[in-house]
């Protein structure tokens, strides 16, 4: 089906039927209950980032997990797209589709430039490289380009921008044809009060059609060959293969995924700055990937999406929350809990984010798709000669 | 002449940061091949050392000094620092005064420990995984000790003042023969150049010439062979995290009357003491040195007015470039070895 | 016709004289071998062959064109196979993927940029493979990891990858090296098939004398970088020189 086989077309559906009834799905609880107001997430605001960011962390993928190269800048392209998007938004229109399309080729070219240097080198040079790159891009958009970047303000659309295709009747926030971002329809069912976004559903069909160019690209040639380098550059070369033009596809490819989010993030909100491409948010694309489990197809979507999830909770939460939860105990024992629980929460996502990533590495380096692989292997013992069959095919 | 001085003065300070975070992290690659993201934030901890320091030092109890009145003609309340209280109120506020440089004695035992904890707990684990992972697991370790940090200290720079006989300027201008103030030096950045050519010579003459230093010397070069020696290398290799730990941690407390301590001091160094690490040659200790100090140079000729005048923003990005350029044309870098991580 | 030439090599690492005046020419369809003590240059040479070094002076050509200078990849598009002391495999893919990537390369090039068709839609391509994988007998293992395989089976596998590109000339690194005795002898099977069957040329750097004396038409000896004596196999043993600098050793 599609050119896929059978067991990466479930999978493809799968993120369809997920893409497509998030906003259901992902609000299992009454939306006026307690458990509603704390772990519902299918609301359009972070939908978004589910998506997006899943744009992103399949994108890193098909460089890190199927070559090997760990790349730290990849933010830097994200970045670039936002600041494209934005900009098409002042010349042009408040019309995304000029913005994502430009922020896709800025970031293309941006990567055919950094990949074709970076890539000289391999191993921890790479990512050093990445790194440097990723870092100088941030510094120049505080800095130096400010004209381009509009430094540490952000870059914004202001009233006296040309917008040269702006009619009269065009709305004036972002916008497909006359179908604006943020419009939605809301569907109340008993508690249940479910919301679909107009943003939020341009965006899921850019993530359905990524994920599938990556297993078209992960079960192609050119995804057979990116594996090979990563598992032997040497003998690469000895069977007659040039790696470096394959890996600056794969590096340009990823780069320009990177910049669809950017621009899909620009798209749901029309502002951006420096601090998208700083090497934190770099890192956290890696954790995505890590988390979820590189080099598999679904892994870094989960992984995303489990990020942004226990992001957007995590930081809800806060001591009256805690105290809540721990209000069956003695006084002094829910205290104690509150206190050693309290610099995780809140404005401490990140320092739970940190350990999480060291506990991913040290424990589980196939992330969450190998944790829950190993679970299902121990059910199905009995069907070996399925687990053998799917040896030959890289995991999922 | 005398601004160009300056410049190379300028420079000097923080090419002894980097030289000294460099040099560590070489110490670290070339002994147990692991590449340590979280160096960066070792430094960070020894600043936060000497924050430390500070505040206990400062510690006080409410004293009622009954000899003077506040202007309602009640006994006056006065901070009594337990310091003060306890040795007397001369070496009390001597203490305090010299609270940075007090915390080297610290800092050493501190990060020692601290590094060797880390080496046995987590590193060690490392060694036959992938660079990747150890890049991962020791860049999420950056981040959350950052984070630990940050929900101790708060995110706000902590101001950590030096010793009140350092806080002037000394007139170096004047040494050289040139006008009086044309080159007018911060006492403690002089101080501190002084204080890591004094840690560089010791780490250097420490593995020139004893024989610890020489089977880890050994080590570095090829370490199968030593350990068919019958040398437990590995002890060995965790001394050498620990030492590394605390040539950061040193190199951190010292740096805090410089550049107040903040929870991202850690990050902001590591990125620019890999470049250095690059630029110098990766496993080569002599290069950390001279790329920490030449780019910490060059970085502050790059932020003189004249130059930024030509290229705009070139001190943000100095160090960058020069790094991929040397990539580029000298992969191995300045001084680098064969082989080291070419595979 | 020699298919490999190489003229007046000379190579030096600072003091050392790796190769003094290396001349040597394999002719199509014999077996070559290059036999020599330890530190005689052998891996040296096989490294200038495959465009790894760069000698200092000296031509090497393949078939009339130089091959110095050129990237390995290149020399491979050449027609040159190489096989190592320790198999060079793609150790995370599966036997099936190693044999297929090398059929890629030889058909279309150093790079191709692929569409996104699968590799599984590739029908004439995962035939070949499945011919070679055939004929050294691994068709059973073909979803089998490459790196949980043995080692006399490493390289077999490699072997095949080698063969599938019909290479017109295979080198091979002490092809032996390390192997228990009846892995040796299959190994040396193996060679004589493909030998036999299919009439590649071969250069082989090679201790094992055993080895060389039951698959070599012709050998050159080399001794301290430089060529001592090239013969028949029956000749090389008789001959004092190698006794004297080589076989001595060797217990013949």
């Amino acid at each position: 089906m599609l050119g896929l086989n059978s067991r990466d077309f479930k999978l493809f559906v799968i993120v369809c039927i997920m893409a497509l009834a998030a906003p259901i799905i992902l609000n299992p609880f009454p939306t006026g209950s307690a458990l509603g107001q704390s772990f519902n997430a299918g609301y359009p605001a972070l939908l978004q980032r589910f998506v997006i960011f899943g744009i992103l962390a399949i994108g890193f993928n098909i460089l890190f997990g199927l070559t090997g190269y760990l790349s730290f800048g990849h933010a830097a392209f994200l970045g670039i797209g936002s600041y494209s998007a934005v900009w098409m938004f002042k010349l042009l229109s408040y019309n995304v589709l000029p913005a994502i399309l430009l922020s896709v080729i800025m970031a293309g070219i941006f990567s055919v430039v950094i990949g074709y240097i970076s890539l000289r080198r391999s191993g921890i040079y790479f990512s050093i490289l990445t790194l440097a790159f990723a870092q100088m891009s941030y510094q120049l958009a505080y800095s130096v380009l400010t004209p381009l970047t509009n430094g540490e303000t952000g870059l914004q659309v202001y009233n006296g921008d040309p917008q040269v295709l702006m009619s009269a009747g065009d709305p004036t926030i972002p916008h497909l044809f006359g179908i604006t971002m943020n419009g939605q329809s809301q569907l109340d069912i008993a508690g249940w009060s479910f919301t679909f976004q107009n943003g939020y559903y341009l965006a899921a069909i850019f993530l359905i059609a990524s994920f599938y160019l990556s297993i078209r690209i992960f079960r192609s040639p050119m995804g057979l060959m990116l594996r090979a380098i990563k598992s032997n550059q040497t003998r690469m070369s000895y069977v007659g293969l040039n790696t470096k033009p394959y890996m600056l596809a794969a590096f340009v490819i990823s780069g320009m995924y990177a910049g669809l989010a950017g621009g899909l993030l620009a798209a749901m909100d029309p502002l951006t700055g420096a601090e998208r491409m700083f090497w934190t948010a770099s890192g956290e694309i890696v954790v995505m990937s890590i988390l979820g489990g590189v080099g598999t197809l679904i892994g870094p979507v989960l992984g995303a999406g489990l990020i942004k999830y226990l992001e957007n909770i995590v930081s809800k939460i806060n001591d009256n929350v805690l105290h809540g939860w721990f209000s069956f105990m003695p006084d002094w024992m829910d205290n104690l809990f509150v206190t050693i629980i309290h610099p995780f929460i809140g404005k401490g996502w990140h320092l739970t984010l940190g350990l999480l990533f060291m506990a991913v590495v040290i424990f589980l380096p196939g992330g969450l798709v190998q944790g829950g692989q190993k679970i299902m292997g121990k059910f199905s013992r009995n069907k070996t000669s399925d687990a053998k069959d799917g040896a030959d095919t890289p995991a999922e | 002449m005398d601004a160009f001085i300056l410049q190379i003065l300028n420079g000097l300070d923080k090419g002894s940061a980097y030289a000294l975070i460099a040099l560590g992290l070489t110490l670290i690659f070339g002994t147990l091949g692991v590449v340590n993201f979280a160096h960066g934030a070792l430094f960070m901890i020894g600043a936060f050392v000497a924050v430390t320091v500070q505040k206990l030092f400062q510690f006080s109890y409410i004293e009622i000094d009954e000899t003077k009145k506040d202007f309602l003609g009640n006994p006056l309340k006065v901070e009594m620092p337990y310091l003060d209280h306890w040795f007397g109120t001369s070496v009390g506020e001597w203490m305090q005064d010299w609270s940075v440089p007090l915390s080297i004695l610290a800092v050493i035992p501190f990060m020692f420990a601290l590094g060797y904890i880390l080496e046995r707990g987590l590193i060690k684990h490392f060694y036959k995984r992938p660079h990747a992972d150890q890049i991962l697991v020791t860049f999420g370790l950056a981040i959350v000790i950052g984070e630990l940090v940050k929900a101790f200290y708060g995110a706000n720079p902590i101001q950590t003042p030096p010793p009140s006989a350092f806080l002037g300027t000394i007139d170096v201008g004047v040494m050289l023969g040139f006008d009086p103030n044309a080159i007018a030096y911060p006492t403690w950045r002089m101080v501190y150049f002084a204080f890591s050519v004094v840690i560089i010579a010791s780490v250097f003459a420490f593995l020139r010439f004893t024989t610890f230093g020489m089977v880890v010397r050994a080590g570095m070069a090829d370490r199968e062979t030593v350990g068919l020696l019958g040398i437990d290398i590995d002890k060995r290799f965790t001394f050498m995290f620990g030492l590394a730990a605390a040539v950061a941690g040193m190199a951190g407390v010292m740096y805090a009357p410089i550049l107040s301590p903040h929870y991202n001091i850690g990050m902001d160094f590591l990125v620019l003491s890999f470049v250095v690490v690059v630029v110098g040659g990766m496993g080569s200790l002599p290069g950390a040195v001279l790329a920490g100090f030449m780019l910490g140079i060059l970085q502050s000729f790059a932020s003189m007015n004249e130059v930024k005048a030509v290229f705009p923003g070139i001190d943000q990005i100095i160090i960058y470039l020069v790094a991929i350029i040397i990539l580029l044309t000298r992969p191995r870098g300045l001084m680098g070895r064969k082989g080291v991580m070419e595979e | 016709m020699s298919i490999l030439e190489v003229k007046g090599v000379n190579k030096r690492f600072g003091g050392l004289q790796a190769l003094g005046d290396v001349n040597l020419s394999v002719h199509e369809n014999t077996v070559h071998a290059i036999i020599g003590p330890n530190g005689a240059g052998k891996s040296t040479l096989l490294n200038v062959l495959v465009g790894k070094l760069i000698p200092d002076s000296g031509s090497v050509t393949f078939d009339g064109q130089s091959v110095l200078g050129r990237k390995p990849y290149e020399i491979a598009q050449m027609g040159i196979s190489r096989v190592f002391q320790t198999p060079e495999i793609f150790a995370d893919l599966s036997v099936m993927d190693n044999v297929l990537i090398p059929c890629f390369a030889k058909r279309d090039g150093a790079f191709k940029m692929h569409g996104i068709e699968s590799v599984s839609s590739e029908k004439q391509l995962i035939e070949q493979a499945e011919q070679m994988l055939a004929e050294v007998k691994m068709l059973d293992k073909r979803n089998m990891i490459a790196s949980s395989m043995s080692r006399g089976d490493k390289r077999r596998l490699e072997m095949a990858m080698c063969l599938v590109q019909e290479p017109r000339l295979l080198l091979l690194d002490e092809p032996t090296a390390g192997m228990a005795r009846a892995d040796t002898e299959n190994t040396i099977q193996l060679l004589k098939d493909i030998r036999t069957q299919r009439g590649i040329t071969m250069a082989i750097i090679e201790h094992d004398m055993n080895v060389v004396f039951s698959l070599a038409d012709r050998i050159t000896v080399l001794a301290q970088g430089t060529p001592l004596v090239e013969d028949t196999p029956d000749k090389i043993k008789n001959h004092p020189k190698v006794r004297e600098a080589y076989l001595g050793e060797a217990q013949v």
